[in-house]
């Protein structure tokens, strides 16, 4: 039987040392052995690694930053639809998520599919929001929260001890010791990321991480839990290793169960030397190093899109346990005339 | 006192275990131990093959084989 070929549009290009998921979910979907996939990359820079990967994706557009509004970048797609004929767009990047979401029924009229989670999935696990997410779904959380002005650094010595978190909404993480480390914090990530700025309670221990897929219907497609064996100085992962560990998993199931969780996600823990589990964050999305659960045997962004279009999709139970990644920096050699075609066509 | 059935060791000495993620290298006589362990050995039995293999008087074998069994305990490789 011949396979099916989808036309599937990729954000998060950007494979640097704070990389986006866009090149291993790629490679996942190229890795299918029951369809086969035209790449289209959507690129907010110029110099977004994953445009010059020829062997990876097939060719780039530019869009719009999510800021421009909806409407500059489904303007936008709709373009880039009239060209490439999509059948499916795997937006990456939290910031651009909203808009994505948002745009569902609009880009199935433009014969596009997305398999990402709801509005309310996405709205309720936002950091700002964790203590009530804890507590309605049963998972221990540290205290969080919200600040919007320098005034309230003072009070926070009424519900925090030092040393605690400081946290843009969508990025960035800093420890502070005390209010004049919070108040330089403070200013950074507002400036950057906006308000409010996050307080989140310090819990000690190993910070352990889940990808998951869930079908929309309180079914956990697949998930892995990996431990960070290398962390860069901005906090990434640069090497990992998959572990065996059923609390997390259970944990996982339990939530994208009661949440009915669809689209991909990542669970960031952290596990204290008394063995329990604190959730920190949700990513509502594929995280950069899905590719070790391929290579553990889930290949998730293969079944995102098994999921999307209703074609038999796996029950994945088990992975390799012990299954390590490694990232590391290359030079890939471009011409100048692509970054010309880029710049000035906007596509390439 | 039993390894974790799960805990790796390799004929090279590189332990993993696979709970936690965490990696050691031990030396020939710590793999020796292990293996005891994983094999269901008590902790008299090992002491005693111990003696009977290398040059080394009882009090410095207690008190070295304690110290070890904490910290396998502290890096969570014994079943509790």
């Amino acid at each position: 039987m011949e396979k099916p070929k989808f036309n599937i549009a990729v954000t998060g290009l950007n494979n640097t040392d704070n990389p986006g998921p866009g090149i291993p979910v790629i490679r996942g979907l190229k890795e299918s052995k029951d369809f086969d996939v035209r790449i289209i990359g959507l690129a907010y820079e110029n110099l977004e690694p994953g445009i010059y990967m020829r062997d990876l994706v097939d060719k780039t557009y530019q869009i719009p930053y999510p800021s421009s509004g909806k409407e500059a970048v489904l303007e936008r797609i709709e373009y880039i639809n009239s060209k490439e004929n999509l059948d499916f767009i795997i937006p990456n990047l939290d910031a651009e998520l909203y808009t994505f979401i948002q745009s569902k029924e609009k880009l199935e009229k433009m014969g596009i599919r997305t398999f990402l989670p709801t509005m309310q999935q996405f709205e309720e696990r936002h950091k700002a929001n964790l203590n009530e997410y804890g507590e309605k779904y049963g998972i221990k959380v540290p205290l969080s929260k919200s600040i919007t002005s320098r005034r309230d650094i003072d009070e926070l010595k009424e519900d925090f001890e030092y040393p605690l978190l400081v946290k843009g909404k969508f990025y960035d993480a800093y420890l502070a010791y005390t209010p004049e480390q919070v108040n330089t914090h403070f200013n950074k990530i507002s400036a950057k990321w906006g308000l409010p700025v996050i307080i989140q309670e310090f819990i000690r221990g190993t910070e352990v991480n889940v990808i998951a897929l869930g079908d929309g219907q309180g079914n956990t497609v697949g998930a892995v839990p990996m431990r960070k064996q290398y962390i860069t100085d901005k906090g990434k992962a640069w090497g990992g290793v998959t572990i065996k560990d059923e609390k997390m998993l259970d944990l996982t199931r339990s939530l994208l169960k009661q949440t009915k969780w669809r689209g991909g996600m990542e669970l960031e823990l952290i596990k204290t030397n008394q063995n329990e589990y604190f959730l920190i964050e949700i990513n509502p999305r594929i995280p950069a190093w899905v590719y070790l659960a391929v290579a553990a045997g889930q290949n998730l962004p293969e079944a995102l899109i098994k999921l999307a279009f209703g074609m038999d999709v796996p029950n994945y139970l088990e992975y390799e346990v012990g299954k390590m990644f490694i990232r590391y920096s290359f030079d890939l050699i471009g011409d100048i005339a692509q970054f010309g075609s880029l710049s000035v066509t906007g596509e390439m | 006192m039993k390894l974790k059935r799960n805990v790796a060791v390799s004929e090279n000495g590189f332990l993993f275990n696979p709970e936690t993620g965490d990696s050691f290298i031990v030396n020939p006589i710590a793999k020796e131990i292990l293996n005891y362990l994983k094999e269901g050995y008590d902790i008299e039995k090992i002491n005693q093959l111990i003696l009977d293999r290398y040059e080394v008087d009882l009090v410095t074998l207690e008190k070295n084989m304690e110290d070890f069994l904490k910290m396998l305990q502290h890096n969570e490789l014994l079943d509790r």
